[in-house]
């Protein structure tokens, strides 16, 4: 049986799916019953799936082709 | 294995294939194709030069110097299916060799420990219930904003393990290789960027929700 504390301790590892299976089913068991723990599991993965979709961060304008240029130059005399 | 994981598998080692070709016919003379080799990579190498430097000017001429590097040493690369770390590799050093430079980045911001602990530890102070998110929610220009300032808010080895490992989803060995750490290291760190993170964003899914939570006092129910 596993509390809050240690639900919070192993969050990373847990979503990662980096725990032994018996500590995984103790966590799951708990968080099924823990309004706090379901909501910060919840919470963290969907913070992952947000900052993990590369449309979140823009590139700024033009970038892509100023790099071009930059390797054209480069390029062309290597 | 699912079948979706099965045929991301299959697009992957195909992807480390192709990528594995180009990296030898530009070795044999074909330069032109680097532009193909790196064009999956120009976000990613920006973004992990950014997360060391923070600026959004000086990112743009170290990923162009890190980008020619990796065009001159291409020879140098043993592992062709490590290409991705191999390059975020070369993005790191060209990054931290500049910030080095640049005394103006040697002082992190003391507001940026504030949500630490005197020995490091992580304390959450309010949580935030996530389950509505719109699907279409990382288009919206305020995510962005406030996802990259998010970012820069997290101390600087949190920040690089993070970028790296989270939105550049490199494994965890991979992220380790790159800045030089120890796998549990990484897990570390990571863990608590995660928890930096998740909280910095909370409030920018709404936080009215924490007031009808019956245990909620107005303090950290850790």
């Amino acid at each position: 049986m596993v509390k809050c504390d240690r639900v919070l301790q192993e969050l990373s590892n847990y979503i990662d799916e980096d725990i032994d299976p018996s500590l995984r089913a103790a966590i799951e068991d708990h968080v099924s019953g823990c309004h706090r723990c379901s909501v910060l599991v919840d919470s963290t993965r969907k913070m992952l799936y947000v900052v993990g979709d590369e449309r979140v961060f823009e590139l700024p304008v033009g970038y892509s082709e100023r790099l071009h240029a930059r390797l054209a130059q480069h390029l062309g005399n290597a | 294995m699912a079948e979706h994981t099965l045929l991301a598998a299959g697009l992957d080692a195909q992807s480390e294939h192709n990528e594995a070709a180009l990296i030898d016919r530009i070795r044999k003379g074909e330069k032109e194709l680097f532009y193909e080799l790196i064009q999956p990579y120009e976000r990613s190498v920006y973004l992990t030069i950014l997360s060391v430097l923070r600026n959004h000017s000086d990112a743009e001429e170290v990923a162009q110097e890190a980008l020619l590097k990796a065009f001159t040493h291409l020879d140098q690369l043993r592992s062709t299916e490590k290409f991705k770390a191999w390059l975020l590799l070369i993005a790191v050093n060209e990054a931290r060799m500049r910030k080095r430079k640049d005394r103006r980045h040697l002082y992190e911001s003391m507001e940026e420990q504030a949500m630490e602990t005197e020995d490091g530890e992580f304390m959450p102070r309010q949580f935030a219930d996530w389950r509505e998110i719109p699907s279409d929610i990382v288009e919206r220009k305020e995510i962005r904003i406030v996802v990259q300032r998010a970012v820069n808010n997290l101390p600087e080895k949190y920040r690089e393990v993070f970028v790296l490992r989270d939105m550049q989803h490199l494994s965890v060995t991979e992220t380790a290789e790159v800045l030089g750490l120890t796998v549990p290291a990484v897990k570390t760190q990571l863990h608590r960027a995660r928890l930096q993170m998740r909280e910095q964003l909370a409030p920018f899914f709404g936080k009215r929700w924490i007031e009808r939570l019956p245990f909620w006092k107005g303090k950290n129910p850790w």
